[in-house]
C-alpha cells in the first residue's frame, strides 16, 4: 500500500473512532482515549530508535516532559493553539535528541540507556529549579471548558492526539520501507559491517534520535491542557519511561505494528485497571507482562502471531519482521 | 604510474603494543597483490587502518588520489574501497537480497547514480547468481554454510562497486574445492578491472593469485615483490619456519 493511501486509511480509521466515541457520549471515552493514544505516539517514537536502530532509550520521560514544559513556557509567554504549541514541542524535544545524540551515540548498549537515563535527571533537576515554568509547585494551566466546533475541550485535545497518532504510524511505516529504513537495520545488525557498506551510521542514528525524541515531544505538548496541572513528577513521571519501552517490547520492536499493538493493548488494560481496581497497579501489569513476554514471546505478539502463521503475509507486517521470529542459531 | 592506493610510513599502537611500524605500501590499478605473515602479525590491523575501522596515529593513506586516513568508513566505501571481514558479517535480521541492496542503496547512489527500484532488485539478483546463491535470494544469512556465508560476504562487497576489494582471509576453513570457487571468483573480479589485496594463510591460494606478495612480520613489512622470489627470502623462511 502506498504511504499517502495508507495514511487517508489511518485517518478513515480515526475518523471511526472519533465517531464511535462521540456516539457513546460519555466524555470518560475521551479521557481514556486520550490517554492510549499519547501511548501509541510515544511507543511509536521509541521504537524508532530502540526497535529499528537497536539503542534502547531510558529518558523517554524526559522528551516527553520538555514537550509539556515547552507548552507551560510559550503558554506563560503567550497563550497560542494547541497544535502550534505541538509543532514547538516536537521542535524542542527534536533538538534535544539531536542534541543526545550527539553526545552519546558513541555509546553502545547498556552505556547508551544509562546516558539517556541520566539526561532524564538532569532535564528533571534544570525543570525543578527552573521557576518561570513553576519549578518543584508546578504550573496551572486552566483550559476553557469547551471549544467551538468540537463541544467539549476533551473532544478537541483528543482528536489532536489522534492526528498525531496517525502522523507517528504513518511515519514509522513510512521509514520502514525506505532506503533509510534499511539503514537503520543495518545499524541493529551491525555498525561495522553498515560503515563498510557505505551507511553513515552516526548520521543515520542522529535523524533516528531526532525523529523519536521530537515526537515523544510532540505527545507531551498537549498534556499540560489535559491534566491541567503539571508538576516534574508527573511529567517526568517512570510510567511514561517504562511504557514506551514495555509497549513495543510487547508488541514486537521491528514493525510499525508492534508498538500499536502493544499502546492499544497495554493502554486499554491500564485505562481499565484504573477504573475497577486502582491507578497504583498499572505499572504492575506493565512489569508482569513484560516479564511474561520477555520469556514466552522475546518478539512480541507480532513474532508470536509470525510463528503461528508460518509463512510470509506481505504487507502488513513488514518485510523484516517476518523472518526475525526465529530463534537465534546457535553459537 | 599513479598508484592507486598509497600508504605512507603507517604506524598503529593499542596502547604500550605496536601493532604497526613504518608500514610503506604503494597498490596499482588492476594489481592483485597477496598479503601473508603469521597470526598477530598486524594483516587485519592493517586493513582496518585502510578501510578507516581503526584511525592509524603516523602516517597517511591515499586512495585514489584522495589522502583518507581522516575521513570514515563509510566515506572511504563511496570512494571505492571496499573490503569483507574476516569472520563474516552479515545483516543478520535481512534476507541475502536485502544485504546487496545496502551498499546499492547506500554506496552507488551516493556516487551519483540513480537506481530504479526495479533496477537495484535486479543488480541484487546477478550479485547473487555471480557467487551462486540465487535460490537463497529470500532466506536468512543465517540459514547459510560457511563457505555460502564467505560469498554473501565477498558480494556484498562486490555490490558497493570497488575500485579496490580487500579479501581479509575469504578462504580460512574452506575445502579444496571451496577455495578454488572463491578464487575464481576473485579473478574474475579481477579481470574486470578491481585491484584486489588478498590476505590469506592459505599458500597454495595465495601463490596461484598474486601478481606481488607484502609479508608482514611482527607489525613490520619484511619483503615486498615477486611472489616465488619472495617465498625463498631467508627472512621470510625464518618468520614462518623458525631458525
Amino acid at each position: 500500500m502506498r504511504s499517502d493511501v495508507f495514511f487517508l486509511v489511518c485517518l478513515v480509521i480515526g475518523g471511526l473512532l472519533y465517531a464511535a466515541a462521540v456516539a457513546l457520549g460519555n466524555d470518560y471515552y475521551f479521557f481514556a482515549g486520550y490517554v492510549v493514544l499519547q501511548y501509541i505516539v510515544l511507543a511509536t517514537a521509541w521504537n524508532i530508535l530502540g526497535g529499528y536502530c537497536g539503542y534502547v532509550n531510558f529518558g523517554s520521560a524526559a522528551f516527553f516532559a520538555l514537550g509539556a514544559y515547552s507548552t507551560v513556557a510559550i503558554h506563560r509567554l503567550h497563550p497560542m493553539p494547541v497544535p502550534i504549541l505541538v509543532l514547538f514541542g516536537g521542535l524542542v524535544s527534536g533538538v534535544v535528541g539531536l542534541g543526545m545524540g550527539y553526545l552519546t551515540l558513541r555509546l553502545r548498549g547498556a552505556f547508551f540507556a544509562i546516558a539517556t537515563l541520566a539526561l532524564a535527571v538532569v532535564l528533571q533537576t534544570l525543570v525543578v529549579n527552573w521557576d518561570y515554568v513553576g519549578g518543584s509547585r508546578g504550573a496551572y494551566i486552566v483550559r476553557p471548558e469547551t471549544i467551538a466546533p468540537f463541544g467539549s475541550y476533551i473532544k478537541y485535545l483528543f482528536l489532536i492526539m489522534l492526528l498525531l497518532a496517525v502522523g507517528a504510524i504513518t511515519v514509522a511505516r513510512l521509514i520502514e520501507r525506505s532506503r533509510l529504513g534499511y539503514g537503520f537495520a543495518t545499524i541493529r545488525d551491525d555498525e561495522l559491517a553498515a560503515e563498510a557498506s557505505g551507511v553513515p551510521t552516526l548520521q543515520l542514528k542522529l535523524i533516528a534520535t531526532m525523529i523519536s525524541g521530537a515526537l515523544m515531544g510532540m505527545a507531551g505538548a498537549p498534556l499540560p491542557y489535559y491534566i491541567g496541572y503539571l508538576q516534574p513528577s508527573s511529567a517526568f513521571g517512570l510510567e511514561y519511561a517504562v511504557n514506551s519501552i514495555a509497549m513495543p517490547m510487547i508488541g514486537g520492536t521491528t514493525s510499525w505494528v508492534g508498538p500499536l499493538v502493544g499502546a492499544v493493548l497495554l493502554g486499554s488494560l491500564q485505562q481499565i485497571a484504573t477504573v475497577t481496581i486502582s491507578s497504583a497497579v498499572n505499572l504492575l501489569i506493565v512489569g508482569c507482562l513484560l516479564v511474561g513476554f520477555v520469556i514466552i514471546a522475546p518478539n512480541g505478539i507480532i513474532g508470536l502471531v509470525h510463528r503461528y502463521i508460518q509463512h510470509k503475509p506481505a504487507d502488513i507486517v513488514g518485510r523484516r519482521r517476518a523472518t526475525a521470529d526465529a530463534p537465534e542459531p546457535a553459537p | 604510474m599513479t598508484h592507486l592506493l598509497e600508504i605512507d610510513n603507517l604506524g598503529k599502537r593499542f596502547g604500550g603494543f605496536v601493532a604497526l611500524e613504518n608500514i610503506s605500501l604503494a597498490v596499482s590499478p588492476g594489481e592483485r597483490l597477496g598479503l601473508i605473515g603469521p597470526n598477530g602479525s598486524g594483516k587485519s590491523t592493517l586493513v582496518n587502518c585502510i578501510c578507516g575501522t581503526l584511525r592509524n596515529e603516523t602516517g597517511a593513506v591515499r586512495f585514489d588520489g584522495h589522502q583518507i586516513d581522516g575521513s570514515s568508513a563509510h566515506q572511504r566505501t563511496h570512494r571505492g574501497l571496499a573490503r569483507t571481514f574476516q569472520l563474516p558479517r552479515p545483516f543478520v535480521s535481512l534476507s541475502l537480497l536485502d544485504n546487496m541492496r545496502i551498499p546499492l542503496l547506500y554506496t552507488v547512489t551516493a556516487r551519483g547514480e540513480r537506481k530504479s527500484a526495479a533496477d537495484i532488485e535486479s543488480r541484487c539478483f546477478d550479485l547473487l547468481r555471480e557467487v551462486g546463491l540465487e535460490e537463497k535470494a529470500r532466506r536468512l544469512p543465517r540459514e547459510l554454510t560457511q563457505v555460502e556465508m564467505r560469498k554473501l560476504e565477498l558480494a556484498r562487497a562486490m555490490a558497493a562497486e570497488p575500485k579496490l576489494l580487500i579479501a581479509d582471509e575469504s578462504m580460512a576453513g574452506l575445502t579444496h574445492s571451496e577455495v578454488e570457487d572463491i578464487l575464481t571468483l576473485l579473478k574474475r573480479l579481477n579481470a574486470q578491472g578491481v585491484t584486489i589485496i588478498l590476505i590469506e594463510h592459505i599458500m597454495r591460494a595465495v601463490m596461484s593469485f598474486s601478481q606481488r606478495l607484502v609479508v608482514l612480520v611482527s607489525g613490520r613489512k619484511i619483503a615486498d615483490g615477486d611472489p616465488e622470489r619472495v617465498m625463498r627470502d631467508p627472512d621470510v623462511e625464518r618468520a614462518y619456519l623458525g631458525q
